[in-house]
């Protein structure tokens, strides 16, 4: 199995190092939950709700954001320059070491 | 609808369980936000991830001027009539309002949106940009309302523009229409034990701590709980077995196959 390091920075500021396989098709919001981080992911990982917003704190190099990305995070709030959903970054091998912060509920 | 009709079951729609009392007789009385009221032995709670609510933006202030200039829904056009308005959001809801309320409804129109892109239907979007043209609204793009001031109603809104910094817009509504979240709702005041926005049950028989309440579906929890159809129709079943048995404890259950006989042999 192929295995990443990320770290994700709960809202009460803790940070989590956690091991992400890189061969499961799984992004940020499911990892988040198979953790156990407060992480909703509503609609199941379809850019629909921006229940995973979460800001990209490293500067790893993420794919473009999606239309429906941009849409949804358009209507969440607290949204800045790093926002984005955790269910639209797929885990692979060059994350490793990405590092993010769960955006506030709302 | 079909599968249920042979069981001759009642129906009360667009109406939301609020509240639930029991009465001398031990049976539960349910009364919905419209007064309707149903008595009955059991409760099953099958709401999915609960109410559908409005997303609301997180100014501090906002509370106070709820129903008093700021509202999540518009109900009835016609109470801005006259009145200067301003709405936020990117969606269909948004545009759509936008184009009703300028055709003579309200005295002033304003869209606050945070990008330039709208994700609503293009010919909404076209309607949009042509009336900005006309200069029929006011369309404020890159910008966001981020506080919400007045007496004892909304008077002004302070806007957040990427370019041009903050600004005041005076209004006497605003309609921020950022979509709908769920919550739980009036669920969270039955007295029931909540886990993580859900409520906790025996995996049993699916009963909450209070007996005679059922939870099934995604609205419950319990360990290894997973959210899948075939999941909840588990629950379900196991549930009714339970509730035969508190309503009918004199009786013996027996477990029936529809393959053998059919509804009929109910």
């Amino acid at each position: 199995m192929s295995m990443i390091k990320v770290t994700v920075i709960d809202r009460e500021g803790e940070a989590h190092e956690l091991d992400a396989p890189t061969d499961m098709g799984m992004n940020m919001m499911e990892l988040c939950k198979s953790a156990e981080l407060p992480v909703e992911g509503t609609c199941g990982g379809m850019a629909m709700c921006a229940s995973c917003h979460m800001y990209v704190k490293s500067d790893h190099d993420l794919p473009e954001k999606s239309d429906d990305e941009e849409d949804i995070l358009d209507e969440a709030f607290n949204v800045t320059g790093e926002s984005r959903l955790g269910c639209q970054i797929h885990l692979a091998d060059d994350l490793d070491g990405l590092v993010v912060h769960l955006a506030p509920v709302g | 609808m079909e599968q249920a009709e042979p069981f001759k079951p009642g129906f009360t729609l667009g109406e939301r369980a609020e509240t639930i009392e029991k009465d001398d007789e031990d049976q539960f009385i349910l009364t919905t936000n419209r007064g309707t009221k149903h008595r009955a032995p059991i409760i099953a709670i099958a709401g999915g991830l609960g109410c559908f609510e409005p997303r609301k933006p997180p100014i501090e202030n906002l509370a106070n001027f709820e129903d008093k200039g700021v509202e999540y829904i518009i109900k009835d056009p016609e109470f801005y009539r006259d009145k200067k308005v301003v709405i936020s959001g990117g969606g269909d809801s948004a545009l759509d309002w936008t184009i009703f309320l300028a055709d003579g409804v309200a005295s002033e129109v304003t869209l606050v949106h945070r990008r330039e892109g709208f994700r609503g239907h293009l010919d909404s979007v076209q309607k949009v940009m042509d009336l900005a043209g006309e200069g029929k609204i006011k369309l404020l793009t890159n910008a966001e309302v981020v506080g919400v001031d007045g007496g004892d109603s909304l008077e002004r809104l302070t806007v957040d523009h990427s370019q041009q910094g903050e600004m005041t817009l005076e209004t006497d509504h605003w309609v921020p229409l950022f979509g709908l979240s769920p919550k739980l709702g009036p669920i969270a005041d039955w007295n029931l034990n909540i886990s993580k926005n859900a409520v906790e049950v025996d995996t049993f028989d699916y009963s909450t701590n209070v007996p005679g309440i059922y939870a099934i579906g995604d609205i419950n929890t319990y360990p290894g709980k997973l959210k899948l159809i075939l999941c909840g129709f588990h629950e379900a079943t196991l549930m009714v077995q339970s509730a035969f048995k508190r309503i009918y404890p004199d009786k013996n259950l027996v477990l029936k196959y529809t393959t053998v006989n059919g509804v009929s042999g109910f």
